[in-house]
């Protein structure tokens, strides 16, 4: 046994010399070849629950980088999309490989709060920045100085729906939420702010994350009698759990339906059916937003993908606007600090509206919508009514 | 002048058994293989440390089921223990030292292992399939329930891994993973081998064969199923401690069902009973996997199903008869 042990030792210790100069000489093919060339690594969820997540996101930023040409101050980019099935084991293994092997500039997309969670470690060893296309948790960005966020925070819109539905005349509700931190971020949020308005959680529910059967909790809730129910689902599973709420009745019962707009999700709701008419929820982006941008953006989507561009799409998309902006500020140049200090305080137009990255704490920075489903030419869209500006992450301004 | 007849068969089966535990040179040949993996595939070290894991994960299934003839759909059960106990010794400090931890976990493992063996013991496969996913299912979910302990949907977060031996810190290219993981492989495989060729491997091969008449002959049944399911399970904890280590990072993930059903997989590319099924097959399937997830990252299990149901239809023996046949040309000439 000892034998065998200093045997390893010896071979450790001679293999990595070996591999440190390889490595050496690998990094040196790296800086000549990385001057021509940008490479960004969008890690997504391409099979699996959160398939359509992948879907949205990865045909966003291709529309993007056929919209914008895919040479910036230079730089050739080269996009590389990899599923990981929203398992943050997979996402881990393969960041580390996308910056070890393919030594991308960039670590982007990340379906699901664990899988960014996972990642950012990565990003601060290696000083690569990890935009957060999807994930929507607000711990994310305090994980590593070179993570941003082009999405959003559970707690920017769940605040809101609180405060709305006090004001509409909600008074018990209860709350039903996916078991994971953007659940747990949600509903936290949401009653925080609700018991702040004068209103009263009668009960909180959990639904496991994958595979979720909402009928038994459906059931509780109605058991309840509340006003309204509240709902976080990831994006994906709206479609299930508005055929639930229909299937049991909840609509007829006037029970209503609140929440932030992950629910109400563009890609499903087509074809969640009638009994999600009237629903209200906020959130930063609706297909429907009047703006010229955004009816540019869902006809170009519309037609390369044969379906309506969701918050996740629009989350990709202005990931590649980020990207880009960061590499024409630093002129092409690829240091991690340079680059997450471009994109800090960085503002632009979206789709979604006027948005831009807090400079301290590299979150978003956008517009919450209200909104009601409502049908527009035959189609069901969530039409927006009501505007609050500029709202940041409230769990960071919290914590201050 | 002769010894008595008992004596002979003793040393004529002590040399069968010396005989099919020798070394042969294919054997050889593959960790020679291995070892040069190392020197000459740097770049790839992050998914052969990946590799190496799952290796060691199905040569642990094969010991039960190559071995004994006991199936199971639910040996995450294990791996996924270890994984969390590795985790939760680095978090919190208890155990520091990587290989120690890695001990550890496998003990903790093989506690687990001895006490649901008394429920595999019981009924036919069948029962056995239900009653081994059951018991992973159940794992996952106290795992997630507890999610104060475990980090639940989100995973254990804020595990940081000491260097192994005090010495080699985990480094973002995966060299230490990969030696790490290969180095506990072949150890662990060297004492398997020693196992399956002992008396009491060739006791555990009887049972497999015919657990009656095994039992008309002497071999307490029960006991010799307990001790081997233990081994495995110890053997599957050490490779989920290994992925965590490796990996500084656990999630709910480890006890999925995919995961034991992919262990299957891998056995039945690789084949039973013979020990390095679960290492060729763990090499065929991931780098399979990886191949067809970076071609086409949307259907990539569309292909993976198609030539896992045509390794099927064609089947192993046939391969390896054609292997047979193409060596027997060779020679020929």
């Amino acid at each position: 046994m000892p034998a065998c042990c200093s045997s390893i030792q010896g071979e450790i210790m001679q293999r990595t010399r070996t591999v440190a100069i390889l490595a050496a000489v690998a990094a040196a093919f790296a800086l000549g070849s990385a001057q021509a060339q940008v490479k960004i690594g969008l890690i997504l969820p391409m099979t699996g629950q959160q398939a359509s997540t992948g879907k949205q996101i990865s045909a966003a930023a291709r529309l993007y980088m056929q919209q914008h040409g895919d040479t910036v101050a230079g730089k050739k980019i080269e996009l590389i999309v990899k599923d990981d099935g929203a398992v943050p084991d997979n996402t881990k293994r393969i960041a580390q490989e996308l910056i070890v092997n393919d030594k991308v500039n960039f670590i982007a997309g990340f379906g699901v709060t664990p899988a960014a969670l996972a990642a950012a470690p990565l990003a601060t060893q290696s000083k690569v920045p990890l935009i957060v296309m999807a994930a929507g948790t607000s711990i994310i960005t305090e994980r590593s100085p070179y993570i941003a966020r082009t999405s959003f925070t559970l707690a920017q819109s769940s605040t809101i729906v609180a405060d709305w539905a006090a004001k509409d005349g909600i008074k018990k509700v209860v709350t039903l939420v996916s078991d994971y931190a953007p659940g747990a971020d949600a509903q936290k949020s949401f009653t925080e702010a609700f018991a702040k308005a004068g209103g009263q959680v009668l009960a909180e529910l959990k639904v496991p994350l994958a595979a979720p059967d909402f009928a038994p909790f459906l059931q509780r809730a109605r058991d309840a009698s509340p006003d309204a129910i509240f709902i976080f689902v990831p994006s994906g599973q709206g479609g299930t759990f508005m055929k639930q709420y229909a299937e049991r009745g909840l609509d007829k019962a006037g029970i209503r339906v609140i929440g932030p707009g992950d629910v109400t999700d563009d890609d499903l709701l087509p074809n969640m059916g009638d009994a999600v008419l009237g629903t209200v929820t906020v959130h930063h982006y609706s297909a429907a937003h009047p703006s010229p941008m955004n009816k540019a953006f869902v006809a170009a989507f519309e037609n390369a993908n044969k379906f309506r561009p969701n918050f996740m799409a629009v989350g990709g998309y202005d990931g590649m606007h980020l990207i880009y902006e960061a590499l024409k500020k630093t002129s092409g140049g690829t240091d991690g600090d340079a680059l997450i200090g471009a994109m800090k305080g960085m503002k632009w137009e979206s789709p979604r509206g006027p948005m831009s990255i807090d400079p301290e704490t590299r979150d978003v920075i956008h517009n919450e919508y209200v909104r009601k489903v409502e049908k527009v030419g035959g189609q069901l869209y969530n039409v927006e009514f009501a505007t609050f500006e500029a709202v940041k992450d409230p769990v960071k301004a919290q914590k201050k | 002048m002769s010894a008595s007849p008992p004596g002979v068969l003793a040393a004529a089966l002590a040399e069968r058994l010396g005989q099919r535990a020798r070394w042969r040179p294919i054997e050889i040949a593959f960790w020679v293989a291995a070892v040069a993996s190392v020197f000459l595939l740097p770049g790839k070290h992050i998914i052969l440390a990946e590799i190496a894991i799952l290796a060691l994960f199905a040569l642990s299934l094969d010991l039960i089921l190559g071995y004994a003839g006991i199936i199971s759909l639910g040996h995450a059960a294990f791996f996924g223990f270890g994984a969390y106990c590795a985790g939760l010794f680095a978090k919190h400090h208890l155990i520091n030292e990587p290989v120690l931890a890695l001990g550890a976990a496998g003990l903790a493992a093989a506690a687990l292992g001895f006490v649901t063996s008394f429920l595999v013991l019981r009924g036919s496969d069948l029962t056995r399939l239900m009653v081994t996913l059951g018991v992973a299912l159940m794992l996952r979910e106290i795992a997630n329930r507890f999610d104060e302990l475990t980090g639940g949907a989100d995973g254990l977060q804020g595990v940081g891994i000491a260097p192994v031996l005090g010495s080699f810190a985990f480094d973002i290219t995966g060299h230490v993973a990969y030696v790490y993981a290969l180095a506990v492989l072949a150890i662990l495989l060297v004492l398997a081998r020693r196992l399956v060729h002992s008396p009491f491997g060739l006791s555990l091969r009887s049972v497999k064969g015919n657990a009656l008449r095994a039992s008309a002959i002497g071999i307490p049944v029960n006991a010799r199923l307990v001790a081997i399911y233990t081994v495995a399970a110890a053997y599957a904890g050490i490779a989920g401690a290994l992925l965590t280590q490796t990996t500084a990072f656990c999630s709910l993930d480890v006890f999925s069902f995919e995961r034991s059903a992919d262990l299957l997989l891998v056995l039945i590319i690789g084949g039973t009973g013979y020990l390095y099924g679960g290492l060729i097959g763990a090499v065929i399937f991931k780098l399979m996997q990886d191949w067809l997830a970076t071609m086409t990252p949307q259907y990539w299990q569309f292909w993976i199903g198609l030539l896992l149901v045509a390794i099927v239809l064609v089947g192993r023996e046939r391969m390896s008869r054609w292997l047979d046949a193409a060596r027997g040309l060779v020679r020929l000439r």
